[in-house]
This record gives structure tokens, sequence and C-alpha cells, in this order.
């Protein structure tokens, strides 16, 4: 079985309340993604997809469709190069059905 | 002038809604905290709600408590690739008028709570995030600071209820950061269809529901399950696996779930629904052995803060509701002798969860996590094989019965080796006595 999935069409269905150019999630050295991190983890398992692997071989984080989980940093917990915070008061996501 | 309250509760999930709830109806001045835009908008659950817990605390809230479906119908199915095996159990003896297990919407019934905590006379405020706990000079905590000008805020203790990630506690240093094969990672969606659908679909009438609880292919040899939860115009539908195992593979959470959505079992009964919103959750799952301190000097913790799951039996909120009611009942009772919460004192938080079916349950299945993480036949051999067992015992095609029993049987040691099926079986038992 393989089905694309998009997942921009499930984040679109989510209500967001963006707290421009304040992202609550940041990637401490974009060297340690690019150079001693070959497997990438956040890659496949953030379940909005926010992190993609780039052309130069490094990470980039979005964290507009941010979901809240903590899988990120769970997983990155050896290099501990995920600095995870959870976002200002009243902005992120803001499920209506949970 | 720094505010100050008998106690202040961090967020407003199941465990923080009892225990703020229990506190102002104790007559405490209590401050429950909230990050979101109101209650349930950071809240995630499958879900369904067990009564009993709820109950204890609000005895009469099936008078406007906002539940979905009463279940009346409980389906346990193993998927093979294009199959499933699986038990059913129905009963009308589940129509009653106190009925022990509901659908719900995570997010009407925290609104719901919320009510009652502010009728009960308890302070809510939202859009504010806890950043860190205020400690004295002797460790003791004696407030929070929240994102908000000024906002340090004391309270004679402190309630964290903020959810698996607990980051409050990390950061204090009670608690080490969770573990990739203690926690899992479940995605869902709620789809909402004609409820006239779902009861031709399901068989079921207006009020009633039906809970299917997944296991098999569908998780790729990873240790996870799936749902499928019937409200009352909607679906809820998700899949959950451990993070050790998803760091490991090559699925990204959301395909595992479309899979699951397009399974040939699956694909017909929610046909048609309309995808209105894209959930996910860590739930903690490393039982017994991973619950962390649970109280010290001015604060407790729990709920998922506490690791207070059973994943065995896929129960979460009742023990967060449970644990958030005894942190506040523990306060309570210091209050009424005039005693103050110190870490000795706030030992009796700890007793009461051992006493309870929190901690007995939880030890019980105290072995199941690490024999499910590190077995993952339970989640790839055996489901193939016992669905293909089935194919083949359901095929008539004269081919003797005799000899069909032999090529089931020869299939499961093929798979597993005569040695490997004792093994699992002993294994299975072993981990939960």
């Amino acid at each position: 079985m393989s089905h694309m999935v998009k997942i921009e069409e499930k984040l679109y269905q989510n209500r967001y309340i963006v707290d421009e150019s304040r992202p609550h999630i940041h990637i401490r050295s974009a060297d340690v993604c690019s150079g001693s991190c070959s497997a990438k983890p956040c890659t496949v398992c953030c379940p909005a997809a926010c992190y993609t692997l780039g052309e130069d071989g490094g990470v980039t984080l979005a964290t507009d469709g941010c979901l809240e989980c903590g899988t990120c940093r769970v997983i990155c917990q050896d290099n501990k190069n995920i600095a995870w915070d959870y976002p200002r008061g009243g902005y992120g996501i803001s499920y209506k059905f949970g | 002038m720094v505010e100050k309250f008998d106690a202040i509760v961090v967020g407003a999930g199941p465990s923080g809604n009892a225990a703020a709830y229990t506190l102002a109806k104790g007559g405490l001045n209590v401050l429950q905290l909230e990050r979101g835009e109101y209650p349930g908008a950071k809240n995630v659950q499958g879900g369904i709600m067990y009564a009993a817990e709820l109950e204890k605390i609000i005895p009469d809230f099936r008078d406007d408590c906002p539940t979905e479906r009463h279940i009346i119908e409980q389906r346990v199915w193993l998927l093979g690739d294009d199959s499933y095996i699986g038990t059913n159990y129905r009963s009308d003896a589940f129509n009653t008028d106190r009925p022990n297990r509901y659908t719900i919407i995570r997010a009407n019934i925290d609104k719901w709570f919320s009510e009652k905590i502010r009728e009960a006379g308890g302070l809510q405020i939202c859009e504010t995030t806890v950043t860190e706990l205020i400690r004295d000079g002797s460790g003791k905590v004696i407030g929070v600071r929240t994102d908000r000008e000024g906002g340090e805020i004391h309270a004679d203790v402190v309630i964290m209820a903020d959810g698996v990630n607990a980051l409050l506690a990390k950061r204090a240093g009670y608690q080490p950061e969770l573990q990739p094969q203690n926690v899992a990672l479940a995605v869902k969606e709620i789809l909402f269809i004609d409820p006239e659908l779902i009861q031709q679909r399901f068989g079921v009438k207006e009020e009633e529901g039906v809970v299917i609880e997944i296991m098999g292919k569908v998780t790729k040899g990873m240790a996870g399950t799936a749902f499928l939860y019937t409200n009352k115009e909607s679906l809820t539908i998700g899949i959950g696996c451990l993070i050790s195992d998803f760091k490991a593979g090559q699925c990204p959470p959301y395909k595992m779930l479309e899979d699951l959505k397009a399974h040939p079992v699956i694909k017909p009964l929610i046909d048609g629904a309309e995808m209105k919103e894209y959930a996910a959750h860590m739930i903690p799952e490393g039982g017994y052995k991973a619950i962390p301190q649970l109280y010290g000097p001015g604060w407790m913790v729990a709920g998922d803060a506490a690791h207070f799951n059973n994943a065995a039996h896929r129960e979460g909120s009742n023990l967060a509701m449970a644990s958030g009611r005894m942190a506040a009942e523990t306060v309570l009772e210091l209050k009424a002798k005039g005693q103050p919460c110190t870490a000795a004192n706030l030992a009796a938080y700890k007793a009461k969860l051992d006493q309870s079916f929190i901690m007995k349950d939880l030890k019980k299945y105290r072995n199941l996590p690490s024999v499910l993480h590190g077995n993952k036949q339970f989640f790839s051999e055996y489901p193939d094989v016992i669905n293909a067992a089935a194919h083949n015992w359901f095929t008539v095609d004269s081919v003797d019965k005799k000899t069909k029993e032999k090529q089931i049987m020869g299939s499961f040691v093929k798979t597993r080796s005569v040695l490997g099926l004792v093994g699992d079986a002993i294994k299975l038992v072993r981990s939960v006595r």
C-alpha cells in the first residue's frame, strides 16, 4: 500500500494563531544537522512535516504547522540540537475538537 | 505586589480540571492557568471517557456534560494486509441510565468542565503559558512565572498538570527527558459524516456507539495500535506507535494514518466522511518504571505529566482525573489540619496513588512496555500468520481438515519456531501478571 499524502491539506483544516516571526522551536546548530546527524529522524517523525531536508544536506524548520506534540525534542535528545518551548500564551495550534 | 493563592494548577486538561474543581469546591482560593486560547485548545484525546472517575468528582455530570455516544460494543481487530480477525463484545446491558463509557470530543468536555470550575469559585486564566516554577532559598516551590507582563504569581502549592511534555518539572530538574521507547506518537483525524450512515454502518441507534481497537500490519511492524470511534456526527480515526520505532523507521505518521484509512476493511466505514481536523499528541507508555518523582516541597505532578497512562487498557484520562483529584484532596486535608505543603506532608499524595487502581494497574503491567518494545513479532509476524490461518480455515476447497490443521500449525512453527512460540506465550503471560 502506498498513498501520496499531502500533509498541507491536513494542516489546512486546522486553526492556528501564528506568532509572526517568533517561532517557539529552534535548531541550535545547523552544522549538527548537516554534519554529524546522518539519520535526520525529525524529517520523518514530525507529524506536521515541519522539518524538511534541504538541498545542501541540512534541515530546514518551519514551525507554522506545528502541533506542539514534542516528538522532535524527544528524538533529538542525544544531539540536544532542538530548543523546544511552548508558543506564547494564546498562540499556536488551537484545536476545535482535539 | 505579587498575588498569592492557596493553590495554582497548571493546565486545563483532565487532571488539571479535576484538581482545580476539587480545590475550588473545597473552598480554597485556586488559580488555574492554561496556555491555550480556550480550555481544550491544546488537548488531544482519542477519545473515550470513562464515567467512574468523573462521577466521583461531579456525580450528576450526565445532566449537562456534552458526551457523544455511550459505548455498547467493543471490537478488537488484528489487521492483515487485506483482512482482519477479531472479537466483538456487544450488550444491550450497556444501555443503562448511567453508562460506563462514552465517546467524547475533547474540546467540548474541557469547556464544560471549565464552566463547572468557575461555578465552584475557581479562577481560570487562559492564553497564559507558565514558563517556570519559582522557588525560595530552601528549594521550596512558592509560585510560578508566566509569559505575561509582571507574570509572577505565588501559592502555597503548585499542581503541575501540564501534560505529557511536562516542561515545568523537567526545567526544575524533577524529571528526566522522555525516552523514545517510553512514549508513543499518535495522530488522528475527525471525520464528519451523516449520523444516519454511522447508525447503518455500525448497526447502532442514535445514542449508541462502537469502539474498534486495532493492531496489526498497518503499523508496519512497529509497536503500535490504531482506533476508530463513533461520535454523534463524526468518526475519529487514529494510529500511534512508539517514538523509538518511528525514529528507526522511514514512515511518517501521517502516511501510516492514510494507509489505515485506505485499508480495505476500514475504508467502507469512513467512506464519504469529511475531514475537519488533524491532530497529533504524545502518549506516555513507559508504565510503572517510567513514573517520575511525584511530589516535593510545594509541588505535585498529575496526569500525563506524571506518566499516568495504562497503555494495555488504553486508559489515560481516568488516571488523569483520579490523580488530579487525589492531589487536590491531599492539599485540602493539609489545609484542614493547618499543616504546610512540605515534601513530607505531600507524601500523602503518593500514598493515595499507591492505594488506588492507578499504581496497582501500572504495577501489574510494569514489564509489558519492554516486552512489546523488544518483541516486534507481536506487531508483524503474528497478525500475518493469524490472518492467513483464518483465511485457510474458512476457505472451503476440498482439502481435508486434518491437512488444514497441519498447514496452519506448520505456518506458525515456520514463522516463530516451536521454542519461539512457547517463549512468546511465556513473555506475554509474564508481562501482564
